[in-house]
C-alpha cells in the first residue's frame, strides 16, 4: 500500500458528501436546474507534464477505496466531436474561432452527457482539465475574454479546481523524459512565437501561466506546488477534497 | 455590430433568411446567376456546409445526439469555419458573397430551442452584419405546403422533434416553423431586413431583389477585370 493511501477502517467511517450549492458560470444549459445535482466536481488543471494523469489515477484509487464512485472526463473526449476535432487538429487547418467553438462543443457534450448525469447519480467527477485551459489557450491566441466568459456560461462551477504548478523549464525536462519530444500545440507553434520549438514551448507555457494568473481572481484556483514528490502532492489533494466532501 | 461596408471591406455580403419552404434558396440562386452572367465576382455559401465540421454535425443529427446547446455550438463552429476561411478573405478581396442563411438563422432557431438569446448572440458577435439581408416572408401555411407537398420525409431536427412539441412529426414541424417565423419577425426591424412577400410568384420577387441590390450596391465595381 502506498504511503498516501489512507483508507477508512470500516463502513461507518465512509464520508457521505455534503450537498453543494451548485450554479453555472453564466446562462447555463436550457432546461437544467443545477441545484438538484449531487456528487462533487473536482477539476485538475495544469500543463502537460505537470503530473495531472498520475495524480488523477491515484485520486481515483483513493476515492474508490474510501467508498466513492468516480467518473473521469477530459478535453476532446466527447462522443459527438472528439474524432473530428482530433482530425482537424492533425491537419492544422482550423482557424482560431473555429477551433475554439469546436472545443466548446466537445465540452458542452460532456457536460450534458457525462458530468451532469454523473453528478445527479452522486458520483465524484474528476475532470482532467476544464474550461480554464480552453480559455487560457484562446486568450493566448487573442480571443476576447468577454466572448469566452459568455461562451462558457454553460459550464458548471466546480467544487474545487486544482492548478498543478510546475516551472516551464521543469516541464520541458519532464516532457523529454516521457517521450523525447514536445507537442506542437502545447508548444504553441501555431502562434509563430519562434521557429525553435524549445524556445516556443518556454514562451508559450509562460503565456499560459500568465493567463491562469489573470483568471485566478475570477475563478479562485487552488494552486498546488507540483514540483514536489507525487506522494506529497496527492496528500494535499486528498486533504482538500476531504474538506470539500465535508462541505467546508 | 457593424456591416462589412461599415468595417471598410471592399466586398459586400448579402444574406437571405426565411423559414423552410419560403423560397429563399431559389431567389438567391437566381440572384447569383444574374451576377455571374454579368461577370461579377460572386461567391455563394450555404448554412451548415463546412466540410470540416460536417462529419460531426451529420453524426450528431443522424444519431440524435444533439442537445439545444450542442446543436447551437456545432452550427456556430461550422459558421466560424466558413467565415474565417472563406467569407472574410473573399470579402477582403472585393467579392460579393451571397449567403443562404446567416447568423439570424441561429438567433431564431437556437432561441426557439431554449438557448438564452444573449448567449447565442454573444457567440456570434465575431461576425459582422450583412450589408443587405432579405427576409422572405410568407404565410406559414404557404411555406408548410411547399415543404410538405414536395418532400414529405421530414428530418428529426428540422421538424424540431427534439423539442417534444408533438409526437406527430408533421405537427411538430408546423409548430416549430411557426415559432421560428415569430422570431424572424421580432428581429426584422432591429436588423433592417428587406422584407420580400414570398407568397408572390418567383419573378416579381426576383425583380424586387435585383432592384434593391442594384440600388444599394454599385455592382459595376465588382466586375472581374477583363483579361
Amino acid at each position: 500500500m502506498k504511503a498516501s493511501l489512507r483508507l477508512p477502517k470500516n463502513g461507518r467511517t465512509i464520508v457521505v458528501p455534503q450537498p453543494s450549492s451548485r450554479r453555472f458560470y453564466g446562462h447555463g444549459i436550457p432546461g437544467l436546474d443545477p441545484s438538484k445535482l449531487g456528487g462533487k466536481l473536482v477539476v485538475i488543471e495544469g500543463a502537460d507534464g505537470s503530473g495531472r494523469s498520475t495524480q488523477i489515477t491515484r485520486l481515483v484509487e483513493w476515492l474508490e477505496g474510501c467508498g466513492h464512485a468516480t467518473v473521469q472526463v477530459g478535453l476532446k473526449r466527447s462522443t459527438l466531436v472528439s474524432e473530428e476535432l482530433e482530425q482537424a487538429k492533425r491537419g492544422n487547418i482550423l482557424s482560431r474561432t473555429t477551433l475554439s467553438l469546436f472545443y466548446a462543443t466537445d465540452f458542452a457534450d460532456q457536460i450534458e452527457n457525462v458530468i451532469i448525469p454523473s453528478l445527479r447519480a452522486g458520483f465524484i467527477v474528476i475532470a482532467d482539465r476544464y474550461i480554464y485551459t480552453l480559455m487560457a489557450r484562446d486568450m493566448a491566441r487573442g480571443a476576447d475574454p468577454g466572448w469566452l466568459r459568455n461562451l462558457y456560461g454553460m459550464a458548471l462551477v466546480p467544487d474545487i479546481v486544482f492548478y498543478l504548478n510546475v516551472p516551464a523549464e521543469e516541464l520541458v525536462q519532464r516532457n523529454f523524459a516521457k517521450d523525447y519530444a514536445l507537442d506542437y500545440w502545447e508548444s504553441g507553434m501555431d502562434l509563430g512565437l519562434s521557429h525553435d520549438m524549445f524556445d516556443s514551448f518556454i514562451r508559450y507555457q509562460a503565456m499560459i501561466v500568465d493567463m491562469f494568473k489573470k483568471m485566478q481572481k475570477t475563478y479562485g484556483f487552488t494552486i498546488v506546488d507540483a514540483s514536489r514528490s507525487s506522494d506529497e502532492i496527492n496528500l494535499e489533494l486528498q486533504k482538500k477534497i476531504e474538506a470539500v466532501m465535508r462541505g467546508k | 455590430m457593424k456591416t462589412f461596408e461599415q468595417l471598410g471591406f471592399r466586398g459586400r455580403l448579402i444574406a437571405v433568411e426565411g423559414i423552410d419552404g419560403s423560397g429563399k434558396s431559389t431567389q438567391i440562386y437566381l440572384l447569383k446567376r444574374w451576377m455571374e452572367l454579368q461577370g461579377l465576382k460572386v461567391f455563394f455559401s450555404e448554412w451548415n456546409s463546412s466540410v470540416l465540421v460536417k462529419a460531426a454535425t451529420s453524426k450528431g443529427k443522424r444519431r440524435e445526439l444533439l442537445s439545444p446547446t450542442t446543436f447551437s455550438l456545432i452550427h456556430a463552429t461550422d459558421f466560424a469555419d466558413r467565415y474565417e476561411r472563406q467569407l472574410l478573405p473573399l470579402l477582403k478581396a472585393g467579392y460579393i458573397v451571397l449567403c443562404d442563411r446567416y447568423i439570424f438563422t441561429a438567433f431564431a432557431r437556437d432561441t426557439v430551442r431554449g438557448c438564452p438569446p444573449e448567449w447565442v448572440r454573444g457567440i456570434y458577435d465575431f461576425a459582422a452584419l450583412p450589408d443587405m439581408t432579405f427576409f422572405f416572408k410568407a404565410p406559414l401555411e404557404t411555406s408548410l405546403g411547399r415543404i410538405l407537398e414536395g418532400r414529405p420525409e421530414l428530418k428529426y431536427f428540422e421538424a424540431g422533434m427534439d423539442l417534444r412539441l408533438s409526437p406527430d412529426i408533421t405537427e411538430s414541424f408546423r409548430i416549430f416553423q411557426g415559432r421560428i417565423l415569430e422570431q424572424y419577425l421580432a428581429m426584422s426591424t432591429e436588423f433592417k431586413f428587406h422584407i420580400v412577400d414570398a407568397s408572390q410568384q418567383i419573378e416579381p420577387q426576383q425583380a424586387l431583389v435585383r432592384d434593391l441590390v442594384s440600388s444599394f450596391i454599385p455592382l459595376d465595381q465588382f466586375r472581374r477585370e477583363k483579361a
